[in-house]
């Protein structure tokens, strides 16, 4: 035996030396930037496991404070907490932030560090068919030694659209991959060949084989997360967009519209039955399945560009996207069993079954340990919240960011603004508590809040310039927490804005309004006052801050309404009321 | 590690990093060049399980489609989907139902193409693309997908459709690509620059192991069959053939075959009864088998099979093709 091995010995050292020599430079060179990038994207690699043990997948951290990302139909059926393991040893707990039922989303915090290893998020709009990528996660769940399995592949596929179940686990806009994705690589990562996160690997194309790899996967592109995770941060279970309008491809490869509704956005913005569309989102739409792709991307409210073309003119707008669901269906649907439980589409990472057994009542079961205090205290119930407490947060981070510009709690006496309108003319604007009066060059207006806000949208064409006013003025004097019902609702683009802006939503009376701060600086940006769904909002552009009493102020508001600007108010004159003692302090701390 | 040995380092490393981007390139530019010789085959199908699609490849500027011979492909109407997007109805040109390829033609002209004969060989180990609408993923201008493997065998077929031996045992290229799925077979496998090498094949088990196969027919193999369809030998008759009918000819009654009642003007060629100890009998044909070739010909009518058996001589065997279930089954009656 010994003789043996000796010989084997011998003639593999020759080999090895032989091969060592033969190998050229740049494939060694090659080999050794896979392994960094293999080490790089696994270090930030989650395994999920359920607390009862039952079911679990994978998931990837995207903030060094515990953010991570994974699928909807992974973190649904583990419930409100579970246990996420990282390659480097270590257990943490973790709690449900947002959920995103239609996308196959779902945002979950790790608690216990602040410097977890994060992904380097790549744009995946640059992916191409026949990149190479790798996938790391928790097949089969045999991460039980923390240790996360790597399978690597070519992109077979980009902007791929595929079926939802009724109206939720849509994957649209999505990369194909022939990296193996099995049940337990749900919600875990898709890298690029240089380690940056491209996707949430979530679903595959399964048929005679049962539930296991043919080389065809899919995950979801981590553009559309990115667009989410404002929304997911918020606690709340996120909606998709509509355009409120159906579309057909005609054998020309015109892609056009056969019916829209006319309480929709689209429709006030012009768009008709018989249009062709051009492009949306920035993208070119060529067929059917490219609208769905872009709509699938965004999020309910976001405002994207819109091109269509009629007896061979264009027209540029930008549309608001409406809701796929009402918060009640969206909340009752995640109430209900997840789609992936019976859908062999979706690795939902249940070990592949045998024939099933009846189930057996065993009465002594232990009940489930409670979440631990870490955990628990992050979580926060409320009816059409996935975790309420994530929302109060966010609001709180929001409103506390204008704080340090804008303080004016408590003023809650009269505010005297006085200016130039840009088109010529002076005005004058008195905001009380009870109402506004407006003087302007030709006319007089007033608004009182004894009477139904959607009653009183004067000026003509403004969308209801003052009441917008007052709403602007009672946010800033009482804040979220004494304006009526706020919450906050993510991140959302503006028109002709660059980047994101958070939001926040307050319902006072009967209109519901927007906030949008910026994320750079936390300054009060915009806001859009509905007085009514289906109508277009009064919108104020707020900009040239300056002090007024030590808090910053703008010194022109721009007011939009529909496509046309209605006025640019150029304030000369701001006074502001002393703050009334009694008034500045907010009760109702989260 | 002094600095400077820690600088030289990172040199070297990031030279290495430059080097390797050409090393793994991404297949991007290449698949860019065999897309478009890519087509989606729509036809017969879309129940129990049976895909109403599968994959093709132009082989010529005006239309000539190499695909696979199925089921799909059993229908009055064939729409067939180039790369850009633009429908074309399909016409059966032919099949060699040994091999199980057809050729159809589409009304089009300067289409990009892969040219037959400049199809090469590949080595085992070879890294290889497969290109086929596998699941039927993409639509209209979306497209194929794309896999990459190695060829891991180059051997003779050895497999089996349900329990049937299938009919080609020639040489294939077994992939470590997941090939074997639904609406992949007539797929392209090319190698790493694109140049086409073999045809993805039907679904099929490893008769001995009984594992779902993952193959390409080599393009060497199909060339001169594709040529033979091209040529109209395998085409379905027409009245304008002029053919030499011998006195003593095939009959189905002579056969020990009775067909479903001719009711229609293309019946579909159902056997109806088999006669026991006749040469059908002998041969293992049953009721409900479908005849879809006659000697490599196709038949698509109770009154094309009877035509043309009767252009047979007696003393010749003949060699039908039959379709039991979701199987292909050949088998060759009378002769000497």
């Amino acid at each position: 035996m010994r003789m043996l091995i000796l010989a084997m010995l011998l003639t593999i050292a020759p080999c090895t030396r032989a091969l060592a020599i033969d190998v050229p430079e740049s494939v060694l060179a090659a080999e050794q930037q896979r392994i960094a990038a293999i080490a790089k994207a696994s270090a930030c690699t989650i395994s999920v496991f359920s607390p009862g043990g039952g079911g679990g997948g994978s998931g990837v951290l995207i903030s060094p404070d515990g953010y991570a990302v994974t699928n909807f139909h992974v973190a649904k059926p583990s419930g409100n907490f579970m246990k996420c393991s990282l390659p480097d040893g270590n257990l943490y707990d973790a709690v449900i932030v947002g959920l995103d039922p239609t996308g196959d989303v779902a945002l979950i915090k790790l608690v216990g560090r602040t410097d977890f290893p994060v992904a380097t998020v790549a744009d995946s709009d640059q992916v191409q068919a026949g990149d190479w990528c790798f996938a790391i996660g928790n097949p089969f769940l045999l991460a039980t030694d923390f240790q996360p399995t790597v399978t690597y592949g070519i992109i077979s596929g980009v902007q791929r659209y595929q079926y939802p179940a009724g109206t939720l686990l849509e994957y649209t806009d999505c990369l194909q991959t022939d990296a193996a994705i099995n049940p337990g690589n749900s919600g875990g990562p898709l890298f690029n060949a240089a380690g940056d996160l491209i996707g949430i690997n979530g679903r595959g194309s399964f048929e005679k084989r049962g539930r296991v790899n043919v080389g065809v996967g899919y995950a979801i592109s981590i553009n559309q997360v990115m667009h989410f995770l404002g929304d997911l941060k918020s606690g709340r279970i996120v909606d998709h967009a509509t355009l409120g309008a159906s579309v057909a491809t005609d054998d020309s490869g015109r892609v056009t519209v056969t019916n829209i509704l006319d309480s929709s956005d689209a429709y006030r913005r012009g768009l008709r039955y018989g249009d062709e569309i051009i492009a949306l989102g920035g993208r070119a739409i060529g067929t059917a399945n490219a609208l769905k792709n872009v709509l699938g991307i965004y999020p309910k409210g976001w405002r994207i560009p819109l091109s269509y073309r009629r007896d061979g003119q264009r027209f540029d707008t930008y549309v608001r996207l409406a809701g796929v669901h009402s918060r009640e269906e969206l909340w009752e649907l995640v109430q209900g069993p997840t789609p992936a439980e019976d859908d062999p589409q979706h690795p939902d990472g249940k070990k592949p079954q045998g024939p099933k057994l009846p189930k057996i009542p065993i009465p002594q079961l232990p009940k489930q340990d409670a979440a631990p205090e870490a955990v628990a205290k992050l979580f926060q119930e409320k009816p059409g919240y996935a975790n309420y407490y994530f929302n109060a947060l966010e609001r709180e981070r929001v409103w506390n960011a204008l704080l340090t510009h804008t303080n004016c709690l408590g003023r809650t006496g009269t505010w005297e603004l006085r200016g130039a309108l840009a088109d010529g003319g002076e005005f004058a604007l008195q905001l009380r508590d009870d109402g506004v009066t407006a003087k302007w060059p030709n006319a007089g207006y007033s608004f009182d809040t004894e009477h139904d806000f959607d009653a009183q949208l004067a000026p003509e064409h403004s969308g209801g310039l003052l009441v917008a006013l007052h709403v602007w003025r009672r946010m800033l004097v009482r804040g979220p927490a004494q304006f009526g019902d706020v919450f906050y609702h993510g991140q959302a683009p503006l028109p002709e804005h660059p980047g994101l802006f958070d939001v926040l939503v307050g319902t006072h009376q009967v209109v519901e309004t927007r906030f949008l701060f910026a994320e750079s600086d936390g300054q009060l940006v915009a806001l859009e006052m509905f007085p009514d769904v289906q109508v277009d909002p009064c919108e104020l552009y707020f900009s040239d801050f300056r002090a007024v009493d030590g808090q910053a102020l703008p010194h022109v508001i721009e007011v939009r309404h529909g496509e046309r600007v209605f006025a640019t108010l150029k304030l000369e004159q701001i006074t502001l009321p002393a703050a009334t003692p009694e008034d500045a302090s907010e009760e109702d701390a989260p | 590690m002094s600095m400077r040995t820690l600088y030289a380092c990172v040199l070297v490393t990031a030279c290495g990093l430059g080097a390797n981007i050409s090393q793994a390139a991404s297949y991007a530019d290449t698949i860019a060049t065999v897309q478009p010789k890519l087509v989606k085959i729509y036809g017969a199908g879309g129940i129990r399980g049976l895909e109403a699609y599968q994959s093709g490849l132009l082989i010529s500027a005006d239309g000539y489609v190499l695909t696979v011979w199925s089921y799909v492909l059993d229908s009055d109407v064939i729409t067939v989907t180039l790369d850009d997007g633009r429908k074309l109805s399909a016409e059966l040109v032919g099949a060699d139902p040994r091999l199980e390829i057809a050729v159809l033609k589409l009304k089009a002209t300067e289409l990009p193409f892969f040219n037959l004969d400049a199809a090469i060989g590949v080595d085992v180990g070879a890294r290889v693309l497969a290109f086929s609408n596998m699941f039927g993923v993409a639509t209209g201008n979306e497209p194929s997908s794309v896999l990459h493997g190695v060829v891991s065998a180059k051997t003779e077929l050895t497999a089996r459709r349900g329990v049937f031996r299938t009919t080609y045992r020639g040489p294939v290229y077994v992939l470590d690509a997941m090939t074997n799925n639904p609406g992949a077979a007539g797929g392209a496998l090319t190698d790493r620059q694109g140049r086409l090498t073999g045809l993805l094949g039907k679904e099929l088990r490893n008769a001995q192991s009984n594992v779902w196969l993952n193959y390409a027919l080599p393009i060497e193999e199909l060339v001169a069959a594709v040529e033979d369809i091209k040529a109209g030998k395998t085409r379905p008759r027409s009245a304008a053939d002029d053919v030499k009918r011998p006195v003593d000819a095939h009959s189905l009654a002579e056969l020990g075959l009775a067909l479903v009642p001719d009711v229609l003007p293309k019946t579909p060629p159902f056997i109806d009864r088999v006669v026991r100890d006749s040469p059908a009998g002998k041969a293992g044909l049953r009721p409900d088998d479908l005849v879809l070739f006659v000697n490599g010909r196709i038949v698509n009518s109770c009154r094309m099979l009877a035509d043309e058996l009767a252009t047979l001589d007696r003393l010749e065997e003949v060699r039908l093709i039959v379709q039991r279930e979701n199987d292909l089954v050949e088998v060759v009656l009378g002769g000497p």
